[in-house]
């Protein structure tokens, strides 16, 4: 960094590797033991994981266990079921980041995902339908791309349907026997994919219940009001596993006679009443914040009250909040390991099963360490995108 | 009129609580109404119209044959009893039950829906039509015969409660336990038993309760705890797969009895018989030497009155159950006698291997006793 | 509205806008307890034909069963109410020491997340991150089978400086044990508490009157102090005896120990939610606009003197409701004790619904429970924020 120049350098701070140390690391005495400190702690830890991730562990445990681990007990001749799918949820995700947000290099990342799992030791099949995906979903990007007017519509309309369409797939409707889609009943959905599915079912079915609790408790009618104050209060008073043994345990009782719900729909069931009341209270937060002055303008313009709510200040609150909810539904994603407790195979459940296989006793550091991995990628996945693509977007500011 | 909205929106919301209290999932206004009903077409169906109310002679043998399969309640953790292997499947003594069951009434081992089941929630699991039958190592009890609303069916597996310890330490009976700490399993027997034993010799200890069994025995493996109790079988099946069997020793005392047996509940009482003999056809299968390989064999050439009757080859006992009268040959030939289901799942060659002791027939000193196929 | 009374004649009764609110509301409130009825109907013919009823007599009966630790005394000899009140305690337990540590390591962090050093810096986010975005049950879990578990057999017992020994068996630590002067202690204690709230009392009161806040806070715990320590030496005997923790034969002895459930549920919780308080407590911080450090800072104020009296009473309104909401999330989350096999109120409540087959009774007093503890804890709280919301002019 010899400065060759005569003329005096500019008053700016130089920066160079030494100049940068002493500014951030060894400013004071105080600064310097901290830096010490962190970097030992910082090399122990690396060092103590890497010698044990590589040395000690026995990793069999999760390749031998991979398919339960992904999909439970799904039976494996039916796994096209879910390929396809995910086939059409990336060829979406393409087509959606091809028509909002081309530039985003990081939307990008979660297309070339399925192609770098194939490191990951899956059979060849499998390897094929990742690779594929990879394939449709950028198929999808291209068309987004090319056509982003023509397109937008049906995509939206795409996303709406892409619910029914899952669940549809993932059980079948066939009753036949022999027949290509026969129904797989729920209690063979485990591992990730039952996961997925809760998450997915809680987040969707809450969203509206949530929005009509937050309606409820600022509503100007007594009775409404102390009803969704009560029940908002009332769920976010007790812990979700109270309202899972509930759900599990007390729901049957409630049912009339011969009638039982499956125990997978009231686990969703519970799942979903309890996340409802934490986005009713996000929502309401968002409705707060909009100012009189909008229901005065639509008011003036002539809108009906519900021409107001659904036209003028929801869109707007529910744009204010997106960050929130975007947290709550990751809440939501890591609390699903709740359901293990009532004895649902979800990820933790089946971690459990997978610990009593007589061959992997006593690998419990092995199995949690990776269904801690599968966790922690995934919620840092999608809060990491969120963020970037609400920066992109521009949502949650006004 | 933002309050008539209120208004209407609430009324929406109540009968979408109504409807995820009755049932069905809450669903959206507008738009996602479709998702709703696809939901409740795709994923309620299947289990509402199955399952029909407990009670009443006959239902749930009329409700598992309109279904077509047979829901069975086990366990999915413990090893030789009910596990789930690494390709999906359901393995294990109390699984080949349900098994033999479904081959009696179908003629097809494979129908029958295994539903994994919690030591907490199994009763109720029963109680509320969930499941047909309850084939997890569960023990027979007063209370749970008449309380809890179930009828055990038969003991499949005669087991006592045991206590193991590792043999460097030095302890060879329960008073040597005096100030430890013992791991057991919450929401079993085992739990009360332990307190009552400990009580009645006057030992003080700590107890330190998990909440299944996996976590039991790995604390127990670390040697969080002393000692670790459980029925002598489980006992036996988990010290196979310690790191160092040798060193771990199965005390020689029986804290209680712990007769394990399938159960249905109240009520049925065909469906109660149906169950109960098919564990005597195991029994009898053994007892007349008649094994899944030979079955065809002696049910072409029997000549014992008893065999031909058990075989569906003379008189019509299968009939008279509600079933078909190749029940019991459906049973030996697609399942096994009970010997057959013991080794392949408890016997020598497994890695879960406990002696037979109690559970031999009575011809050769144990109490497995079948009554007369007449 | 104004318009709409006047026009209220000319309405027709099933479009008037206030008949129709009450009329929907009535419809309402008859539905919700249709429904209430319905249920309670459904329930009571379900149990009765199992032959039970809804009471809680049982709660009088033996409990039967033992349960590992407990803060008074304890054996399967009590009633299943007992046992209870067992878990309650050990609930409040961890649920006060949780909130305790979580709030000190969460200021930790969110203050080192801001910190200047850049190893620091980086370590705070990374923790953070990693954090945040796990299972607390899956994380809870792991705590406990994979670290406390693994700890050193009690004849290999770590030990650490201050006679803290770490084994797989718990963890001892020293501890006071009273001596026959302990009571009076506790009355000079009392008294040293006293002195404490006048001094703070008054000392805020005269910084009131001269418009120059005394550090009162650490005046009266001074005064505290000096009262402890003078009738800690005054006594004749000391009140409390040191007790320290040893090895005896396979078990650890003495001093106090601390089961690895009950180390793995609270540290573990500490952990995640002070991941959550540390967010918080940075927000908090960095609400607070650089014009009122560097304006502070003008009129003379030392570094310290800003963040007490500038900046954290600023960052403080912020920082107090998501705060709540943490801790109320700690103590609910206190219930995932049943994941570590440590007795708090729903794992001990699971029990008796287990033994007694009273799954709707259990479950409504252990949400009842939850309730009333949330309830307290949004009270303390909101008590609080309103109190520091006075400093808002």
């Amino acid at each position: 960094m010899a400065n060759l120049n005569s003329v005096l350098p500019p008053l700016t701070e130089r920066s160079g590797p030494l100049r940068w140390m002493r500014k951030n690391l060894f400013g004071s005495w105080l600064d310097s033991l901290l830096t010490v400190l962190g970097a030992l702690l910082v090399y122990w830890a690396v060092k103590g994981f890497l010698t044990w991730a590589l040395t000690v562990a026995e990793w069999e445990v999760i390749s031998a266990n991979l398919r339960l681990i992904l999909i439970g007990q799904y039976p494996i001749e039916q796994a096209w079921r879910l390929w396809t799918w995910l086939a059409i949820l990336f060829f979406l995700a393409g087509n959606s980041i091809g028509i909002w947000a081309r530039g985003s290099k990081y939307a990008f990342v979660v297309l070339f995902t399925p192609a770098l799992l194939i490191l990951l030791p899956f059979g060849s099949a499998s390897r094929i339908w990742l690779a594929a995906l990879t394939l449709t979903g950028l198929i999808g990007w291209g068309l987004g791309r090319a056509r982003p007017h023509a397109l937008k519509r049906s995509v939206i309309a795409g996303w709406v349907i892409l619910l029914p369409v899952i669940i549809l797939l993932t059980r079948g409707w066939s009753e036949t026997e022999g027949s290509a889609v026969p129904i797989v009943t729920t209690n063979l959905w485990g591992g990730l994919l039952l996961t997925f599915l809760l998450t997915v079912v809680a987040i969707l079915f809450s969203f509206p219940l949530g929005v009509l609790l937050a309606l409820g408790r600022r509503s100007k009618l007594p009775i409404i009001r102390w009803s969704s104050v009560a029940y908002i209060e009332l769920v976010r008073g007790v812990p979700l596993i109270t309202i899972l043994f509930m759900a599990q345990l007390m729901l049957p009782l409630f049912l009339p006679e011969g009638v039982a719900i499956d125990r997978v729909v009231r686990a969703m069931v519970g799942m979903t009443l309890f996340s409802a009341a934490y986005l009713a209270e996000n929502v309401r937060g968002g409705l707060q914040a909009i100012p009189r002055g909008q229901y005065e303008a639509a008011h003036a313009l002539g809108l009906s009250g519900a021409q107001t709510m659904t036209l003028i200040v929801l869109p707007q609150a529910l744009r204010l909040v997106i960050p929130i909810l975007v947290g709550q539904f990751i809440a939501v994603f890591k609390d699903t390991s709740l359901v293990a407790i009532v004895g649902l195979f979800d990820l933790l459940g089946i971690a459990k099963t997978v610990l009593a296989q007589p061959a992997f006793l006593g690998l419990q550091r092995e199995v949690y360490v990776f269904i801690s991995l599968i966790y922690w990628v995934l919620s840092y996945g999608m809060s990491y995108l969120s963020q970037r693509l609400e920066e992109r977007l521009g949502a949650g500011g006004r | 009129m933002r309050k008539t909205l209120s208004i209407l929106s609430v009324l929406v919301l109540f009968s979408l609580l109504l409807a995820a209290c009755g049932g069905a999932q809450p669903a959206a206004p507008g738009e996602t109404v479709t998702v709703k009903e696809t939901v409740v077409v795709t994923v309620i169906a299947p289990a509402a119209p199955a399952v029909v109310a407990p009670a009443g002679y006959g239902v749930t043998l009329e409700t598992v044959k309109t279904r077509g399969n047979l829901i069975c309640g086990v366990n999915a953790q413990v090893p030789g009893f009910g596990y789930v292997a690494a390709d999906g499947s359901f393995s294990g003594f109390d699984v080949d039950y349900c098994r033999a069951l479904a081959a009696a009434i179908f003629g097809d081992p494979s129908k029958v829906e295994f539903r994994p089941v919690t030591a907490a929630e199994r009763f109720t699991a029963l109680q509320s039509g969930e499941i047909d039958i309850l084939s997890r190592n569960t023990t027979w009890s007063l209370v749970r015969d008449t309380e809890l609303g179930t009828n055990f069916v038969h003991t499949t597996f005669y087991d006592g409660q045991g206590m193991m310890v590792p043999t460097d330490s030095g302890i060879t009976d329960l008073a040597g336990l005096e100030g430890g700490t013992v791991c057991v399993q919450t929401g079993t027997t085992t739990e009360l038993n332990l307190a009552d034993v400990m009580a009645a010799n006057g030992i003080s200890y700590t107890p330190a309760v998990f909440e299944d069994a996996d976590k039991t025995f790995a604390a127990y493996a670390e040697g969080r705890c002393d000692a670790v109790t459980t029925d002598k079988s489980g006992l036996v099946s988990r010290r196979t797969v310690l790191a160092d069997p040798a060193a771990h020793v199965i005390l020689d005392v029986t804290m209680s009895k712990e007769p394990l047996g399938p159960a249905v509940r109240h009520g049925d009482d065909q469906w109660f018989d149906i169950a109960q003999w098919t564990v005597f056809a195991m029994f009898s299968g053994e007892e007349f030497g008649i094994t899944s390989a030979n079955v065809d064999d002696i049910k072409s050439s029997a000549t014992a009155p008893e065999v031909k009757r058990l075989l569906g080859v003379e008189g019509d006992l299968g009939l008279k159950l509600g079933l078909t009268n190749d029940w019991a040959y459906n049973i030996l030939k697609l399942v096994g006698n009970y010997a057959e289901v013991y080794n392949r799942n408890l016997g020598p060659d497994t890695p879960t291997y406990i002696p037979r002791g109690y559970n031999s027939l009575y011809v050769d000193g144990g109490l497995l006793y079948a009554p007369p196929f007449r | 509205m104004q318009n709409q009374t006047q026009q209220k004649n000319s309405i027709p009764l099933w479009r008037d806008e206030r008949v129709l609110n009450i009329l929907g509301q009535a419809a309402f409130a008859a539905a919700l307890i249709l429904l209430a009825l319905i249920i309670y109907q459904n329930m009571k013919a379900g149990l009765a034909k199992q032959g039970i009823t809804i009471s809680l007599d049982f709660l009088k009966g033996l409990s039967g069963f033992d349960i590992s630790e407990f803060s008074f005394p304890y054996d399967r000899n009590s009633s299943y109410w007992q046992a209870y009140l067992v878990g309650l305690v050990n609930t409040l337990n961890v649920s006060i020491l949780g909130v305790l540590f979580s709030t000190i390591l969460g200021i930790i962090l969110g203050v080192a997340r801001l910190s200047t050093n850049f190893i620091i810096n980086r370590l705070a986010a990374f923790y953070l991150e990693l954090v945040r975005n796990l299972s607390l049950l899956v994380f809870l879990v792991f705590w406990y089978l994979g670290v406390f578990l693994k700890m050193p057999r009690v004849k290999d017992a770590l030990l650490w400086p201050g006679d803290i020994i770490l084994t797989n068996r718990g963890v001892g630590i020293p501890w006071g044990l009273p001596t026959a002067s302990f009571p009076t202690f506790r009355l000079i204690l009392l008294a040293g508490l006293l002195l404490a709230l006048i001094v703070f009392f008054s000392l805020r009161a005269h910084g009131k009157r001269t418009g120059r806040p005394p550090l009162s806070l650490l005046w009266s715990l001074l005064a505290f102090l000096l009262i402890g320590a003078a009738g800690w030496l005054i006594l004749p005997e000391a009140p409390l005896t040191l007790d320290l923790p040893f090895v005896k034969g396979l078990n650890l002895s003495g001093g106090k120990i601390l089961s690895p459930e009950f180390m793995a549920l609270t540290s573990g919780l500490v952990l995640y939610t002070s991941a959550f308080i540390g967010e918080v407590v940075r927000a908090g911080i960095q609400s607070v606009s650089k014009g009122q450090v560097e304006a502070s800072r003008a009129l003379g104020l030392n570094a310290f003197q800003t963040l007490r009296l500038i900046v954290f009473p600023q960052a403080l309104r912020v920082i107090i409701p998501p705060l709540t909401s943490q801790y109320l999330n700690l103590i609910k989350n206190s219930s995932l004790a049943i994941a570590v096999g440590y007795p708090d109120v729903f794992y001990v409540s699971n029990t008796i619904q287990n033994q007694t087959g009273r799954a709707v009774e259990m479950i409504s007093m252990v949400m009842a429970t939850y309730l009333l503890f949330s309830l307290i804890t949004s009270a303390l709280m909101n008590w609080y924020n309103q109190r520091i919301k006075l400093v808002e002019r």
